[in-house]
């Protein structure tokens, strides 16, 4: 057999292989429990010690490619705003941001069929233009936002009535998997406007943000990837997407460190056979 | 004049913003307000640009056969088919030229763009997505190879980071006492991450931020004009 030709099927059963490890636990969960870490914490300690009937801003800066990762993060982290009583404005600085934010908060209502939207959540849809629509939204949230996605005039929006600049918001969620993100959120309104930040981030981008969650708060916690939505499902006593997925993401990782050891004995024996 | 005038309105603006940095107030922070608000409306001008563009340089594939024609056909008639759905029936809470659809709506359970959004695009985006996980194993089994120290020590991090991030990594040093907590996969981890991984990441951020002020630099003094459509 040539060298191509096994390599084409050693790939096929590496492909073969991951498949059935994500599949299988995902069909007969195995119930693996996920250890908080202390940055999931950290975000979960900012929407927890928040006011009752603050505003927020949860941005939604992703689309649906990451949302596998993000939207359990969105879901479970609107759950525990509105569970504190949180003024949810929805935005996003992504254009399909706006129809993921519509899918979580109607999952969440399900749970929450009392909340009202207009007076305890509303959804700005997307702005263009990325970090400059932040420094606007620092000095007047109304030219950055004359009307929600359905046409309301933010005047008459009415949780939004003391909201005139990133100030009157307690803190911020920006969900987001590039730029713009979380990044230009802590550039444009944390170190500008000290209002506090948070977020979530794919497993991938989350080693790019870790800088910010530093002595100076830059970043309040971080959630990075599916095991961190699983912990701030477990923070919140949620048993929610991100929970049952985590068995096959710790699967499909144990299989890719087999793989890295059989490829090591692979190399390994070759080398001897090159040696003799 | 043609070359000469972007240069100074680039040059002007770009020197206005630095000066409104040092001097936040009258008559920097209006001119800068007023400066962020044409960014915003060029940028929603920009995304018709990228629309149009995008029109016109799969029409040219097409035409031409280039190889691969019938994905940019797959491609224009999606795009269209979209940009028809929601002009005409809206998204969401928003209505079309022909109003929500009330009739489409009750067939399909949501208006025909969000069906397509949530049937389509979504399950087609997320596919793609995913489908890095299978190019990661198998690179992780060609590539984490022993040969060096460096390779060594890569692959010693990979390792902890990827049991660190299971939940198989923290039942598998769960059991170990206090006093020696920091060597749990988890925290190791983290520490991984917070420590050598930050380290690196910020001298990165330190290099890319010197980098984006000295070709700013080079827009606002005229001495890049890449942007102008030729570095001439």
């Amino acid at each position: 057999m040539s060298a191509v030709s096994s390599n084409l099927i050693e790939r096929r059963i590496v492909f073969l292989l991951l498949f059935v490890a994500v599949a299988l636990p995902l069909v007969f969960p195995i119930g693996w429990k996920t250890e908080v870490s202390s940055y999931a914490k950290q975000a979960w300690e900012l929407i927890e010690s928040a006011p009752d009937s603050s505003v927020v801003i949860f941005s939604f800066d992703y689309d649906p490619a990451s949302m596998t990762e993000l939207q359990p993060m969105a879901e479970a982290m609107i759950e525990h705003a509105f569970s504190r009583n949180h003024k949810i404005m929805a935005m996003a600085l992504w254009p399909q941001g706006m129809q993921l934010a519509e899918q979580a908060f109607l999952k969440v209502k399900e749970s929450y069929p009392d909340k009202k939207y207009g007076e305890d959540y509303v959804n700005m849809g997307y702005k263009v233009a990325g970090i400059v629509a932040i420094q606007s939204m620092g000095k007047n949230m109304r030219d950055v936002f004359p009307a929600d996605q359905s046409g309301t005039k933010y005047a008459d929006i009415p949780m939004l009535s003391k909201v005139k600049t990133l100030k009157d918001v307690a803190y911020i969620n920006s969900l987001s998997s590039g730029t713009p993100g979380i990044k230009e959120w802590v550039m444009a309104a944390r170190d500008v406007y000290n209002t506090p930040v948070t977020g979530g981030t794919t497993a991938v981008s989350a080693p790019g943000l870790i800088p910010y969650v530093n002595s100076q708060k830059q970043l309040h916690g971080l959630l990075g990837g599916l095991k961190a939505a699983s912990e701030y499902e477990a923070l919140i006593g949620r048993v929610g997407s991100a929970t049952v997925k985590m068995d096959a993401q710790s699967i499909a990782h144990l299989l890719i460190l087999l793989l890295i050891l059989t490829g090591n004995i692979k190399a390994f024996r070759a080398r001897k056979r090159s040696a003799e | 004049m043609k070359r000469n005038l972007p240069l100074f309105f680039a040059f002007f603006c770009g020197l206005l913003v630095i000066v409104s940095e040092f001097i936040p107030h009258r008559p920097f922070s209006l001119m800068i307000d007023t400066l962020q608000e044409w960014f915003m409306i060029i940028s929603g001008f920009a995304i018709i640009l990228g629309q149009i563009s995008l029109f016109q340089s799969n029409i040219n594939k097409i035409k031409q056969k280039d190889s691969g024609w019938m994905f940019y056909l797959a491609g224009l008639i999606s795009f269209i088919l979209m940009l028809i759905v929601g002009m005409f029936w809206g998204t969401q809470e928003t209505g079309g030229l022909f109003g929500h659809g009330t009739a489409l709506q009750a067939r399909l359970g949501m208006k025909p763009f969000d069906y397509l959004f949530e049937f389509a695009y979504m399950p087609l985006s997320s596919t793609m997505f995913s489908l890095l996980a299978f190019f990661i194993a198998s690179a992780a089994y060609r590539a984490f190879i022993i040969r060096s120290f460096e390779s060594n020590l890569l692959m010693l991090t990979a390792v902890i980071v990827i049991l660190g991030r299971t939940s198989f990594g923290s039942m598998l040093t769960g059991w170990l006492p206090q006093g020696l907590r920091f060597w749990h996969l988890p925290n190791l981890s983290d520490f991984i991450m917070e420590y050598p991984n930050s380290a690196a990441q910020r001298a990165i951020m330190i290099s890319a931020a010197l980098g984006i002020i000295g070709s700013s630099l080079r827009i606002i003094l005229g001495i890049e004009r890449s942007y102008l459509g030729s570095d001439k």
